[in-house]
């Protein structure tokens, strides 16, 4: 049975250092298979105008469909091009726990994350998704500098 | 809705000011375009507010709440049989993580209480408990578990019933679900009604939802700021957020407005908690003047049935519910179920009315603003008769300012913010039902659009500057003729629903509708 990577990309460098990561890694375990996913930060129950509400469907729509032009396609691309095994997958929610369900949904060893590129009051107050995932991650969590 | 100025006392107000004031030409003028407005409008207004033969209620609220009543039964008591599931809804217990990112059943409710909870809340409470005595809280709080039922009603059909556009997009409310429901049934007529629907809605979004709300938020401002000035300048300012919200399309105002709105909600409720946690031994006492004063009015003018006339009209004004505006609002979920819509939009007039206004209501029994004989424990009337006398003098929103401020001294500042705010979340609100109304008509289209968003705007410099006492008995008449469209015709789609409903249920009950692990 091949081992599964879940690679969590932010559409930052640190993002990108950690798909090198994975890459090197899934080299040396062999028999490996990566899902790559990016997660656009979203709450359920966030505020939003009855205008908004009626557009929602279309926006998620679009946001997916650049998170994947931009994010993941390429990344997959680049993994499959060095000979790798690769998936993609674009998800809303929070990113910590978004990223958790996914590799405990998948059954992932491990899950691999660039440092987070958040920073200011927010992260003062509630903390890096890196962190979080670190915390409260049901698997291996790597977090590459 | 927000409606607490009779007809009478505007025309009254409109005489005088009608009189032979040549100096005042700009006055005068605003007294003709009154005057002529009222004439055109007043038979409409007065059909709507007509009281039943003999009585002093007006037919529209018995409307109201025999039709909530009559939906309370039909569908089984569903306020009270699905309430634990409506809060599993909003909470996510159902939602499908593939779907995450999509507007959540939160968001909807969100939504669409921003566009109730508002000024009838704070102030209108207020004129209810002033005149029908804190009896008619028992009779607001009956009334809003009651129309429960007519929003579980009317929203399950907005989803059902709603269009989905190819781009994503959807549209919906009373004017679709009463066209395609009345095909669906094979009955005529749904075209029309749809129709009327529409302009009803689109006057009462320009009235109730815009002119009233601008008004009423000038008159807030210059009484924190203590000194008079032109309604123009308040209007011109908020014509021109609104303006640039929902023409420019700068969300992030909006954004911050529908993030504020429901801190002050909370913070309304909060504040007043706290002064009825301090005045703890005092909360037996209130709830027996509300029950006293619910069966025998306890002196107030009308006796019980003055209690109970003020108690349901304020519910009634205060949620909706009946009157298709949140159906317009809730039909854009993203579910696979309608119905799940419905069990949530029940929470709403719960939380207007049967939490918010109880809130304000309490408050103002226990601060003891209103007056009470010692030797008889009856309330005391104020000179003219008409309402209970109060310490100060206060009525309406002042009343519930100085109830406040009686516990906390500089609440009625946070009130004041929270006043204008609401009245600024209401009007984004109503800009997008009176839009889809407006869109049913003419059709979707950007030009179509931005001619009654430009129309929209216009109207709150109006409702700002001017004092429109009949421009805002018409707008309020519109609304509830929404009601009178929209109930009519629930009454024969309302199956539609229970075949929704049987349906449902029978899947939850046997397990094919389950909560998904998060």
């Amino acid at each position: 049975m091949s081992t599964k990577l879940v690679i969590g990309l932010d559409g930052h460098s640190s993002g990108e250092r950690a798909l090198e990561f994975a890459k090197t890694l899934a080299g040396q375990i062999g028999a490996c298979e990566l899902l790559v996913v990016y997660v656009i930060e979203w709450s359920p129950y966030s505020f939003q105008t009855a205008e908004e509400n009626a557009q929602r469907h279309k926006r998620r729509e679009e946001e997916i469909s650049t998170a994947q032009d931009r994010v993941v396609t390429p990344a997959i691309k680049k993994l499959t091009d060095g000979g790798l095994s690769a998936t993609g997958k674009v998800r809303h929610g929070n990113v910590a726990d978004t990223l958790n369900d996914i590799a405990k949904e998948t059954g992932a060893a491990q899950i691999i994350v660039g440092r987070s590129t958040e920073s200011g009051l927010s992260k003062r107050i509630f903390g890096s998704s890196t962190a979080n995932l670190v915390m409260e991650a049901s698997v291996p969590v790597t977090v590459v500098n | 809705m927000k409606r607490f100025n009779q007809a009478a006392a505007s025309a009254a107000l409109l005489a005088a000011t009608a009189g032979p004031a040549l100096a005042q030409e700009a006055q005068s003028l605003d007294a003709r375009v009154n005057a002529a407005f009222a004439a055109a409008t007043g038979p409409f207004v007065s059909f709507i507010f007509a009281p039943l033969p003999g009585t002093a209620f007006p037919w529209i609220v018995m409307w109201l709440v025999v039709a909530a009543t009559i939906f309370t039964i039909y569908f089984g008591f569903v306020q009270f049989r699905f309430f634990s599931h409506a809060i599993a809804l909003v909470k996510g217990d159902y939602s499908d993580p593939n779907d995450a990112g999509e507007v959540s059943h939160f968001q909807a409710l969100a939504t669409a209480l921003s566009g109730t909870v508002g000024l009838g809340n704070i102030a209108g409470v207020a004129v209810a408990v002033g005149i029908g005595g804190p009896g008619a809280t028992f009779w607001m709080i009956l009334a809003g578990l009651l129309g429960m039922a007519s929003k579980f009603t009317e929203c399950t059909l907005g989803v059902k019933y709603r269009n989905e556009y190819p781009d994503g997009t959807v549209s919906g409310g009373p004017m679709y679900y009463i066209s395609k429901g009345f095909t669906e049934l094979g009955l005529p007529g749904g075209k029309i009604l749809a129709v009327l629907f529409s302009v009803f809605c689109i006057l009462g979004a320009l009235g109730g939802g815009n002119m009233f709300q601008a008004n009423q938020a000038h008159a807030q401002i210059q009484g924190v700021l203590g000194f008079e000035f032109s309604g123009l300048i308040t209007g011109f300012i908020f014509a021109f957020i609104v303006f640039v919200v929902i023409v420019g399309g700068v969300k992030s105002i909006a954004a911050v407005t529908e993030k504020i709105v429901p801190f002050m909600g909370i913070l309304y409720v909060g504040a007043a908690l706290i002064i009825l946690i301090v005045n703890y031994d005092k909360i037996g006492w209130a709830f027996g003047q509300i029950f006293g004063g619910a069966f025998t009015g306890l002196g107030v003018a009308g006796g019980m049935v003055g209690a109970l006339i003020q108690g349901f009209k304020r519910a009634a004004f205060s949620n909706e519910a009946g009157v298709g505006s949140a159906a317009i609002a809730h039909s854009a979920v993203k579910t696979k179920e309608p119905i799940t819509e419905g069990f949530v939009s029940l929470l709403e007039p719960l939380i207007d009315t049967v939490v918010i206004c109880t809130m304000t209501a309490l408050v103002i029994v226990i601060s003891q603003q209103l007056i009470i004989d010692p030797a008889t424990g009856n309330y005391v009337l104020n000179e003219a008769g008409t309402a209970i006398a109060t310490v100060d003098g206060n009525s309406g929103v002042s009343l519930t300012s100085a109830a406040f401020g009686s516990g906390i001294s500089w609440f009625p500042y946070v009130l004041a913010i929270a006043v204008v705010l609401f009245a600024f979340s209401t009007m984004i609100s109503w800009s997008y039902y009176g839009l889809k109304a407006w869109t049913y008509l003419f059709g979707e289209g950007k030009t179509s659009e931005l001619v009654f968003k430009l129309i929209f705007c216009v109207f709150i410099v109006i409702g700002a500057a001017a004092s429109l006492g009949p421009v805002i008995d018409f707008s309020d008449a519109a609304i509830f003729a929404m009601a009178v469209v929209n109930i009519f015709c629930l009454y024969f789609l309302m199956k539609l629903v229970k075949t929704e409903l049987a349906s449902y249920a029978a899947r939850l009950n046997s397990g094919e509708i389950k909560k998904f692990e998060h």
